[in-house]
């Protein structure tokens, strides 16, 4: 049987849980499943062979993968990864990855990938106002969303080899900045509280803050209030021209919906609107609509998810 | 002299609906524009000449229509304007669509390429890295700032923040939004992209081995549920707990 490679994805040096994902992913693919896990040290792969339904994990240590430079990171990963389908977590870095490990195979990339279905492949295009699918007709590379596939379980026992692998590296990290906030990016949470000019002014924005720190969410904000606050950074703004989110759980604030808002959000697996305003477009796309004020919505969500916490 | 290329592509207005044909998507009466992404790589490269001279040229590849988009460029203060286009171009995949780049990249003797960090309409991010590993260059996405003083340098998501990095040219460099605001054109250039002549060539591609089966809309969420007054949020908060388990 042919094989089909797991690149692990590796987030501030530990395998990524939703690596499991990707293993499910790749089984659908076809093929028996190899796991490569990108690290400096080999005992970062060790939680990978405990994965069920993977054949074997490669630990492809290598000093590359201790700043990640794109052309380093997939001349390193092709030399120690098999022929095959090869299989990636559509992170914004992963992303990346994929592209050059396609473009270095001569092969093509299909991103985003959120269903498989024999060679059919199904991703949101337009930022998720529609859904495209394509057939591959021979080896390719895809990324595949979080949180859509559902994990590997974990009562494998798969065997592990170290492999040295090397990279020629094109960047040279100056420095490395820290985020000015200890929160979660939007980017990476697994539950999101967005804000938008409903709020009010920036200032309301710490309701939001006290939220997300009992529950352990991200803060974002719409495109509107991002462009009519200049204290809220388009670093928090989800949209078309934000980032594009798909969290567990998405809470909308004071946010009425526009399309562009939406793009970037309403593939979350769960959407939580409050606005008091019954018509606005956001409740079509809620799986929970609270017509209310924030004043009076936020202090009651707060104290209920205080006890529950 | 830096020879700077910028990548643009048009795409239908992001605020546009988008209708369907059958098992595709009807673009006919959508407002066409540049992707919101590229004016960001524009803005950008025009900065990368202010600093260190230099030409900026604007490639597409698309039919005549994209010709907008270049003057809109030439409009905005880039120097030349370049569309690409052959036989079967509507449905390149990535791997001959980063070829046919990656030649007239060559062709233009680039030096450093700046584009979108990924285009409103595929949205995959892949043309960057997929074109600067066929040239065997250098690249960094979704850089936020850039500096043109000894080489350059930009700023990058990384781990835990941002990452300042020095790359080697030739490189390709995508633009996430950042702190740039792309100039508007002024007069003076509104003038000059009437009379610019587009440079078209031809190219030819590899065949594609990933082909379209079918666009649909997304897929319809069930109908919700909907409460009455910020009281209800407390039922709500259970709810995410005991029904959805998202908490």
């Amino acid at each position: 049987m042919s094989e089909v490679t797991v690149i692990a994805e590796i987030t501030n040096g530990k395998l990524n849980p939703a690596t499991a994902e990707l293993v499910t992913a790749a089984s659908a693919l076809g093929g028996d499943v190899v796991v490569v896990v990108p690290c400096t040290d080999a005992s970062v792969a060790d939680a990978a062979s405990a994965y069920s339904n993977v054949s074997r994990v490669v630990a492809a240590k290598s000093s590359v993968f201790a700043n990640y430079d794109a052309s380093g990171w997939a001349e390193a990963i092709d030399a120690v990864s098999p022929a095959g389908n090869l299989v990636f977590l559509a992170s914004a870095q992963s992303k990346d990855l994929a592209a050059r490990l396609a473009s270095k195979r001569g092969i093509s990339v299909v991103q985003d990938v959120v269903e498989i279905s024999g060679n059919n492949l199904t991703s949101p295009i337009y930022s998720g106002k529609a859904f495209q699918t394509v057939a591959i007709s021979t080896t390719a590379v895809i990324s595949v969303r979080a949180n859509v596939f559902s994990p590997s379980p974990s009562d494998g026992d798969a065997s592990m080899s170290v492999v040295d692998a090397t990279g020629n590296v094109k960047s040279a990290i100056k420095e490395l900045i820290g985020r000015a906030s200890e929160r979660l990016d939007v980017a990476e949470a697994n539950i999101i509280i967005s804000g938008g000019r409903g709020m009010g002014s920036p200032d309301n924005f710490k309701h939001l803050e006290v939220i997300a720190d009992t529950i352990g969410a991200a803060v974002g904000a719409s495109r509107a209030a991002v462009d009519t606050w200049d204290d809220i950074p388009h670093s928090m703004q989800v949209g078309q021209t934000g980032k594009t989110v798909n969290p567990n759980l998405y809470i909308a604030v004071g946010i009425s919906g526009a399309i562009q808002h939406l793009a970037g959000m309403r593939s979350s697996k769960y959407i939580v609107a409050i606005n008091k305003d019954a018509d606005a477009p956001i409740f079509q796309y809620a799986d929970y609509g609270i017509v209310a004020s924030w004043e009076d919505a936020l202090p009651v969500l707060q104290s209920t998810f205080s006890e529950m916490f | 002299m830096t020879n700077i290329v910028v990548l643009v592509k048009q795409v239908p207005d992001t605020n546009a609906k988008i209708v369907f044909n059958g098992e595709s998507v009807d673009l006919s009466a959508v407002k066409m524009v540049t992707s919101p992404y590229d004016e960001f790589a524009i803005e950008t490269a025009l900065q990368h000449k202010e600093s260190s001279g230099g030409t900026v040229t604007a490639l597409t590849v698309g039919g005549s229509g994209a010709d907008k988009i270049l003057k809109d460029a030439k409009a905005m203060g880039v120097d030349n304007i370049v569309r690409v286009w052959g036989d079967g171009f509507e449905t390149l995949d990535s791997n001959s669509f980063q070829s046919v780049l990656s030649g007239v990249l060559s062709e233009l003797g680039a030096d450093v390429v700046y584009c979108g960090k990924s285009s409103a309409d595929l949205g995959s991010g892949s043309t960057g890295p997929g074109v600067a590993e066929k040239l065997g260059w250098a690249s960094v996405s979704n850089i936020v700032s850039a500096s043109f003083g000894d080489g350059l340098t930009v700023t990058a998501p990384a781990d835990g923040g941002n990452a300042v990095v020095n790359v080697s040219l030739p490189a390709i460099i995508s633009c996430d939004k950042g702190d740039l605001k792309p100039r508007k054109p002024n007069v003076r250039g509104i003038m000059m992209a009437k009379k610019a002549q587009v440079d078209v060539r031809e190219a030819s591609a590899p065949a594609s081995t990933v082909t379209l089966v079918s666009q649909t809309p997304p897929p319809a969420k069930p109908a919700g549920k909907t409460y009455e007054g910020g009281q209800s949020a407390a039922e709500v908060a259970k709810l995410l707990r005991d029904e959805a388990n998202v908490l």
